[in-house]
């Protein structure tokens, strides 16, 4: 039996339910759109129901139990009291702060080093061109995980291990931010700087007044993911971080973990004080993540 | 007349050039290519976090050979490769097509499935570790059903297995998204030509689908097992520093990181653990890469 004559009749029916059509403006058949809402609501329980749990637990008390078969998915009585025992047991804000240091100070970096170098390499005429560029292209190919100990020693030697700084400077201008910088610039059109030089506009003009309002978008992507990059980071500053006191904190919450691997409410709520930040970013700036997958992995 | 404008323009203030790309060069100078050319050079000596060290020849890689712990870290490594990759290829790729028609609700979910690319990996690995705790919620739902409970996370095989289950969720909004991008570029015409013909869902998936995304479902194996060989975080957090029952689910960047840091770090020894990881990664690609200049001819 064809698909066609399976699917003809029901395709008929089908004008009569409400008009909802795919990208292309082609009515979808009833039994498929339940099949895929139903496809889609397993996928979603499946993908966000872990930090849902993660929250009802962080809000159960103290008497609840949390380990109860069948499971309660709801706190009985939510309480905050989770989230105080945090701020008790470490210092968790401090922690918090010490990742916005870092991950503000990566974004700044990122930006400003990533558009300079990038216009360089886009619209500067030099010796030694193509030699820069390859340097980039080299280093992005680098696995970090392979001279992390190197880094580490690097950073001895210069003092810096132990301190924010260090945690900060080896990913600070990162090289697949430069060539999408580079990218970026490459892609606008020549003519409106032409008409700036003619009009005796010198090369920082150019640059700030004309090629980086041009490349907003992508500065936008390289800022996002940079503060990303940094909050998540977890070996780096691992290797470079000894003191408590200077931990970020997914250091703070292995530590956490590590020493109170039983209180899986406290642990709950460390995880949902470092995530949620990243969330209520996340759903303020979609279209920037999905854009800056989408470049990054073309020219990554 | 353009032409030579345009060369004017590029070809003035000598100096400054190198001042816009000075401090990215700096940076990926200092901090990634002499970190780079110093474990290379490190791997043949006996250095220590505190003592400089001397050239020792290939002494650390003929210790290497000896390692069991290295054997054991290049298996779990290798092993993540075999257990991740393929899941990343395909579930991504189907979970695009579930989410490409734009129905109702559709940004909701796209954007939902991609929270866990967003979560720290340390936040991920404890939600995980509770919920396949012996009496966390995947138990509890277990012994509801009556299958009884397990430990995910006590058994050495186990534990490396959930920690791929849990590389794969992870990943997978990420790949999604690259797909939903491959997808965006093929042309409906080909699937109405298939279904005029006949072909039903699935052998349009295989017949037009596939094909049409060949080189994007490349780019994904590759990206997901040069990362899949460089594992540290998910099995660290989910196995312990010690890398579980024995040590047996270490990782080769765990080794790594155990090895060469701390004040009585083998910086040495860990530096020839890094070079192997080199190899192993640009042999990866290569290999990926070859793969694809195949069957593109």
């Amino acid at each position: 039996m064809s698909v066609i004559e399976r699917t003809r009749p029901v395709q008929e029916t089908a004008v009569r339910e409400p008009r909802i059509t795919d990208q292309h403006g082609r009515r979808i058949r009833v039994w498929e759109l339940v099949l895929r809402y139903a496809l889609l609501l397993i996928v979603l329980a499946i993908t966000v129901g872990p930090f849902v749990w993660q929250l009802s637990t962080s809000l159960k008390g103290p008497t609840e139990d949390i380990y109860s078969s069948p499971p309660t998915f709801l706190p009985e009585h939510p309480t905050l009291h989770n989230y105080k025992r945090v701020a008790d047991t470490i210092p968790v804000w401090d922690y918090a702060f010490n990742s916005l240091k870092v991950a503000s100070a990566n974004v700044v970096t990122n930006c400003v080093g990533s558009a300079l170098a990038g216009y360089a390499l886009a619209r500067l005429r030099y010796r030694g061109r193509r030699v820069a560029t390859l340097v980039f292209i080299l280093a992005m190919l680098v696995p970090v995980e392979g001279i992390i100990i190197a880094q580490f020693t690097t950073m001895r030697e210069l003092g810096l291990n132990n301190t924010l700084i260090g945690v900060v400077l080896p990913g600070c201008i990162g090289a697949m931010n430069v060539l999408l910088m580079r990218n970026a610039f490459l892609n606008l059109p020549y003519e409106i700087e032409e008409a700036a030089y003619v009009d005796g506009a010198n090369v920082w003009q150019r640059f700030l007044r004309i090629a980086l309002p041009s490349v907003k978008g992508t500065l936008a992507v390289v800022a996002i993911f940079a503060f990303m990059g940094a909050w998540d980071d977890f070996l780096w500053p691992l290797i470079v971080l000894s003191d408590p006191s200077k931990f970020t904190l997914t250091i703070g919450l292995n530590y956490l973990h590590g020493t109170f691997a039983n209180d899986e409410r406290l642990v709950a709520a460390g995880t949902v004080i470092a995530v949620a930040p990243l969330i209520a970013l996340f759903a303020c700036l979609q279209r920037y993540f999905f854009r800056g997958v989408g470049e990054g992995a073309v020219k990554g | 007349m353009a032409l030579s404008t345009v060369s004017r323009v590029r070809r003035q203030l000598p100096t400054s050039p190198w001042l816009f790309a000075a401090p990215g060069l700096l940076i990926t100078g200092a901090f990634i290519l002499y970190p780079f050319g110093s474990t290379l050079v490190n791997a043949f000596t006996d250095r220590r976090t505190l003592i400089p060290g001397h050239f020792v020849g290939f002494a650390n890689f003929r210790e290497l050979w000896h390692d069991e712990m290295f054997w054991t870290g290049l298996r779990n490594s290798t092993l993540y490769i075999v257990g991740v990759v393929p899941a990343l290829v395909v579930l991504p790729l189907l979970l695009a097509l579930l989410v490409q028609k734009n129905i109702p609700g559709i940004t909701f979910f796209r954007s939902a499935f991609y929270t866990p690319v967003v979560a720290s990996i340390v936040v991920v690995g404890l939600i995980w570790v509770w919920l396949l705790d012996e009496r966390g919620l995947v138990n509890s739902l277990l012994e509801t059903i009556g299958v009884g409970r397990i430990g995910f996370l006590s058994d050495q095989w186990l534990l490396l297995f959930s920690a791929m289950a849990v590389t794969v969720w992870k990943g997978l909004g990420y790949y999604m998204i690259i797909y939903l991008a491959a997808l965006a570029g093929v042309p409906r015409e080909l699937h109405e030509a298939a279904s005029v013909d006949g072909a039903g869902a699935v052998r349009r998936f295989f017949t037009v689908t596939v094909p049409a995304v060949r080189s994007t479902m490349v780019l994904v194996g590759a990206l997901s097992s040069v990362a899949a060989f460089k594992v540290f975080s998910e099995v660290y957090l989910m196995a312990g520093p010690s890398g579980g029952p024995a040590g047996e689910d270490t990782t080769l960047v765990m080794l790594v990181q155990r090895t060469g840091t701390g004040l009585t770090g083998r910086v040495g020894y860990a530096s020839a653990l890094s070079v192997v990881v080199f190899v192993v990664t640009v042999m990866l690609m290569l290999l990926v890469l070859r793969a694809d200049r195949k069957e593109d001819s």
